[in-house]
């Protein structure tokens, strides 16, 4: 093996001291380090390192200038101290005087100091930088990569702004060294990544792009990690890299093993190179060239072909350096997905890999497989190494391949293999280890949603998983279970007898416990003809979970109560009684407490009718992208999602959901949980506002918006463009009125919110946010008090002032709590640029002879469009007055159109605008056309205005 | 893109710590231990790639690692890195076996002593976190050039530096007076581990 060099080493020389023994170390730097390493405990070694630092600071600021030794050896001892994980919080400086020394060791010790431990807003950046420039500047190359080193390491903004114009000039350069060039390439890149917009190309990209052409092999390994970056960026402007990368490749392809020299590792010729290829052609489809495509596809035959040839060497090194390559290949084949043939290749040499002896060699083939089982080229060949798979899965000693592997068999699931694959994952599950069990979970989840034929197997699987590891099953996999029976009919029965006999289980999870009392609660009645599984029967059953389980599922097993009272009248004195007991009607939980009451004096005061309407059926959930695959979206990032799977998701959840008998005006009906809370208030027990969110509320919300304020963004009225005051949003619950007025650049609004009902609003709050540059326009906002009484309305002011021109509108988010559901909602404010117009009256001439200064193509807006609204004058002069603007009267020479002029005032200028308004009565058309001091003011106004009229 | 290399020893006292993304202080010192608890809690013969610890980033970075005698090494990289090339890099191509020509044999004392050496070599081959020479004898024949210029002026320029510097030593309060250099150069390897 090639790593026993080490261990060998130790009996070998076991008296090696080297920074001593070679006598060309820092005698004291040597000692210190021994010092440490001799301390038996942390504190010691704390203590010693505090007893250096302090000695180092005092010679820092000692009266003696110390030479260059000294300060390097301290600068030594300082990296050390800060790898052990102290804070070095001194020292800068002097490091910074080490870069102008005119010794190599001094400087580079410097240098490195600097890249450790500055950080890139370090005040000392302009220090550092005139070092560097001098350095850049020396010609000695030694000094110059040090240099480049130095930014690429710090990386900062200020470095960018100093350097990244003069680097790649070094980059280009005829007379560079290769070795400048390289670290130059580097030094670039790292600026580009942190700096994109100081880091222009322009004029160089064709000279960096034909790096790739070097001699020097070096160069064209760091240059092509700068071309990968810049492509990847900028794809159209650097295309003309693929040519010249398939070219490149198949010098090195087809190489002896003895062409390139030192850059043959093991026989392989270059590979680091030929992997860093391969990655750029990825950020490019197939080459369109028919000649430079046909090269490319023999290399990738060739790389192929490599593989099944016997080894030149027994070295792992060699085997290493050449997979390493055929990964790539089979990473650029899979990223082009066009080649049916070389894809299968791929995939059989994936095959062979996946029973491979080296564990290394399984891992990768069981990634790249993943990408490959979504190509529809390969994906039934895919498809053959099932059994392989999950073997994997269940012998594998690595749980990085294992978990490896179980991606692999989500990625390859489909309808015909989806019981074999879930049942594996299932049973893998019972063992699997804790790091991966919820993400296992969530795909177990997926999967048996996805592929559900018949939903009879969806219910047992997912009742199966929360009893495998109901730990590790979230609320959005028992949500969505729940979701699911409620929009299926045709398996509500099979779910109700399934959970009711996995209740049976002496200990179930919690969650089974959930699950099944919403189900019991829902649809207990299907399976109450049984008499094992008489009302009763059932009740007592869930109840005896009751004290196992926390407050939450109590709540949800308290509202199941009720709707058995409803489900089954016979149960109504037992329910009662369990209500009415001191432990639920006296419960210290406020929740618990409040519901018992409620629902016990709902079941005794409400008509059979009432109770029937307030604890109706669930009605079906509004279909939208699974929550589950939203997790593991988010627990895997982005990327672990592909696109074609989400709308997979989309079509078969459909199917799956889409199915049901109702209708899909269920989002709007009002659902039974929000009524069933509502009724509080009705009831004569005085109602408290309500805690925190209940356990139902919880599912709908999970659901979507079922109540009818919980709208997103309600858009802006354009009235309100014109107007300054009416009624500004209204709904069963609220009403928002407002009044406003202008002056100048300022405004002051006043905001009346009314509560339509006849309850209190509780934490009645509002809040204005304005998007992006307008943050600072609101000056002010009174704070409310929290609570609305019903009927009342409350006023706040709001006071404005406009620092420059804009185009959003503020928003205003209101929340507030009604019968215990919070209620949000998100309005736009109607304040407009327009607002702040100050009208300008003038004669015909200055009116056109304004309309000539303003004839910069870009001051105009124009727009022509259909009437929307009435087009008598009347309206049409009283809609140009609300505007804000004069109305000038006889200066257009047809007097059917009208013109303005106004001004508009913001803190920091203001805006002259000038409007022409030409209605066509016969085609019902107007022509818009703005002119203003200030281009985006002029396509503001316009679009205002044009929904006008 | 290399997002950090580390080396460790077999007790997780780093041994070289190399971050090309800049975190603070603290968070470096907690990455290089999940690093190290992630690694070290896997047996030898296992596959030599896995995920990011959380610190790291996660699933979006994999840590590929060897384990030589009493030091891992190990390498945070993000996907757009060839795991089987970042695995030759560390084990022959480059790292080890340079540090191996360039110290003569190298173990884990040298790593100690010439933190700078260590540093520069490592600069020679990644810079900024992307690979800047794979070419062993390239790298070696540019820290020899280093090498000999230090020489150089150490031999001549850095006498003079060096005598003074040798008499404040004798000096230094806190300089232990009884420390010989000999004894410590028995003593040191028969500890069992290195802490």
């Amino acid at each position: 093996l090639s790593c026993c060099w080490l261990i060998h080493r130790h009996s070998d020389k076991p008296a090696k001291m080297p920074a001593v023994s070679k006598g060309d170390g820092m005698r004291g730097l040597a000692v210190f380090i021994s010092d440490i390493r001799n301390c038996k405990s942390k504190e010691a070694e704390i203590k010693r390192i505090n007893k250096e630092l302090a000695n180092i600071r005092s010679k820092f600021k000692g009266d003696k200038a110390l030479d260059g030794y000294s300060k390097k050896k301290y600068v030594c001892k300082l990296l050390f101290i800060f790898l052990l994980g102290h804070d070095i919080d001194f020292g800068h400086m002097e490091a910074v005087n080490l870069l102008s020394s005119n010794k190599y060791t001094e400087k580079q010790i410097g240098y490195l100091f600097i890249s450790v431990l500055v950080n890139s807003n370090s005040e000392l950046i302009r220090l550092i930088n005139n070092a560097i420039k001098n350095d850049l500047s020396s010609r000695n190359p030694t000094f110059m990569c040090l240099a480049l080193h130095c930014i690429a390491n710090v990386g900062s903004r200020e470095m960018a702004e100093a350097f990244a114009s003069e680097i790649p000039r070094i980059l280009v350069a005829g007379d560079t060294m290769d070795s400048v060039k390289q670290s130059a390439a580097l030094c670039l890149l790292r600026l580009y990544k942190t700096s994109p917009d100081l880091v222009l190309m322009g004029e160089w990209t064709s000279r960096v792009v034909h790096l790739l052409n070097d001699q020097h092999m070096g160069v064209v390994t760091a240059a092509i990690s700068l071309i990968t970056c810049l492509s990847q960026k900028n794809p159209d402007e650097f295309k003309t890299c693929v040519s010249l990368a398939v070219s490149r490749l198949s010098r090195i392809v087809s190489s002896a093993s003895t062409d390139l020299q030192d850059y043959t590792y093991y026989f392989v010729p270059a590979p680091w190179l030929s992997c860093k290829l391969l990655r750029l052609l990825q950020c490019y489809p197939p080459p369109e060239d028919g000649a430079v495509k046909g090269r490319l596809v023999e290399c990738l035959e060739t790389i192929l072909n490599k593989a099944q040839e016997p080894p030149k060497s027994k070295k792992v090194q060699h085997s290493n350096a050449k997979n390493a390559i055929l990964f790539e290949a089979i990473s650029l084949i899979i990223h082009y997905d066009s080649e049916p043939n070389l894809l299968v290749r791929a995939c059989n040499q994936l095959g062979q890999f996946l029973q491979h002896r080296e564990t290394n060699l399984r891992y990768l083939a069981l990634e790249s497989m993943c990408t490959l089982a979504s190509s529809e080229f390969s994906h039934e060949a895919v498809k053959t190494h099932i059994e392989t798979v999950i073997n994997a899965l269940k012998t594998e000693r690595d749980v990085s391949v294992r978990q490896r592997a179980a991606d692999l068999l989500y990625a390859m699931c489909d309808r015909s293999n989806a019981k074999q694959i879930v049942a594996e994952m299932l049973s893998y599950l019972e063992t699997a280890d804790y790091s991966i069990r919820e993400e296992m979970v969530l795909k177990v989840a997926i999967l048996a949603e996805k592929y559900a034929v018949d939903y009879s197997w969806y219910v047992d699987t997912i009742l199966n998983l929360i009893r495998i590891a109901g730990d590790y099953v979230s609320e959005e996999v028992w949500y969505r279970v729940i979701q699911i029976v409620i929009n299926r009919d045709d398996v509500q029965g099979y779910a109700a007898k399934t959970v009711f006999e996995a209740l049976q289980a002496p200990a179930c999870h919690e969650n089974m416990v959930k699950v099944g009392g919403y189900i019991l609660g829902e649809f207990g009645n299907l399976i109450a003809g049984d008499p094992r599984s008489s009302p009763l029967v059932q009740f007592n059953l869930l109840h005896s979970k009751f004290h196992l389980c926390s407050v939450p599922t109590r709540a949800l097993l308290l509202s199941a109560y009720i709707k058995f009272i409803n489900l089954f009248p016979e149960t109504k004195a037992t329910i009662q009684e369990v209500l009415r007991c001191d432990s639920q009607i006296r419960n210290s939980d406020v929740e618990l407490q409040q519901r018992a009451v409620e629902y016990l004096k709902l079941s005794s005061i409400a008509s059979t009718d009432v109770l029937a309407t307030v604890l109706e059926e669930m009605p079906p959930f509004p279909e939208r992208e699974s929550s589950i695959l939203a997790k593991l979206k988010k627990k895997k990032g982005p990327g672990a999602v592909s696109v074609t799977e989400l709308e997979d998701s989309k079509r078969e959840g459909g199917e799956l959901n889409g199915g049901g008998d109702r209708g899909p005006d269920t989002a709007s009906t009002p659902s039974p949980s929000a009524d069933l809370l509502g009724i509080r208030s009705a009831a004569p027990v005085g109602a408290a506002p309500a805690s925190a969110g209940s356990l139902l509320v919880d599912v709908f919300s999970e659901a979507g918006d079922i109540s009818s304020l919980t709208n997103p963004l309600i858009p802006l009225p354009c009235r309100f463009v014109c107007k300054n005051n009416g009624v500004l949003f209204e709904n069963q619950l609220l009403q928002i009125g407002i009044k406003s007025e202008y002056r100048q650049n300022l405004g002051r609004m006043y905001l009346f919110y009314g509560n339509k009902t006849s309850v209190q609003f509780a934490s009645f709050t509002t809040t204005v946010s304005c998007p992006g540059e307008l943050q600072s326009h609101i000056l002010s906002m009174h704070l409310l008090e929290p609570l609305v009484e019903g009927g009342a309305q409350i006023q706040q002011v709001l006071n404005i002032e406009c620092l420059t021109d804009f185009s959003d509108a503020p928003l205003l988010n209101i929340k507030f709590r009604y019968g215990g559901a919070l209620q949000n909602l998100t309005l736009k404010l109607p304040v407009t640029i327009n607002k702040f117009f100050q009208p300008t009256e003038m004669t015909s001439s200055d009116f056109f002879q304004r309309w000539k200064q303003l004839s910069q193509p870009q001051q105009e807006a124009q727009k022509i469009f259909k009437a929307n609204h009435s087009m008598d004058t009347e309206v049409l002069k009283a809609k140009l007055l609300g505007l804000g603007t004069a109305l000038l009267d006889n200066v257009d020479p047809n007097p059917e159109n009208y013109v303005c002029a106004g001004v508009i005032q913001t803190k920091g200028q203001q805006v002259g605008c000038l409007l022409r308004l030409e209605p066509n009565a016969q085609a019902q058309m107007y022509r818009l056309t703005l002119r203003c001091s200030k281009d985006s003011v002029s396509r503001r106004l316009c679009e205002l205005l044009a929904e006008q009229f | 893109m290399i997002k950090a290399i580390l080396i460790f020893n077999n007790h997780g006292k780093p041994r070289l710590s190399k971050f090309y993304e800049h975190y603070n202080e603290d968070t470096e010192q907690q990455i290089i231990r999940e690093t190290f608890h992630l690694v070290s809690k896997r047996d030898e013969n296992v596959c030599n790639f896995l995920e990011g610890g959380m610190l790291i980033g996660g699933s979006d970075y994999k840590l590929i690692y060897r384990h030589y005698a009493t030091l891992y090494f190990v390498f945070c990289v993000d996907s757009s890195e060839s795991e089987l090339g970042i695995l030759d890099l560390i084990q022959v191509k480059v790292f080890v076996e340079t540090l191996d020509k360039c110290f003569e044999n190298v173990c884990e004392l040298d790593l100690i002593f010439h933190v700078d050496k260590v540093h520069n070599i490592l600069a020679e081959m990644v810079m900024g976190g992307m690979v800047l020479e794979t070419n062993m004898n390239e790298i070696i024949t540019q820290v020899d050039a280093q090498n000999k210029m230090e020489k150089s002026e150490a031999g001549i320029a850095g006498a003079p530096a060096r005598a003074v510097s040798a008499v404040k030593n004798m000096n230094l309060p806190e300089m232990p007076r009884n420390i010989n250099i000999g004894d410590i150069s028995i003593k040191v390897p028969n500890l069992p581990s290195f802490k």
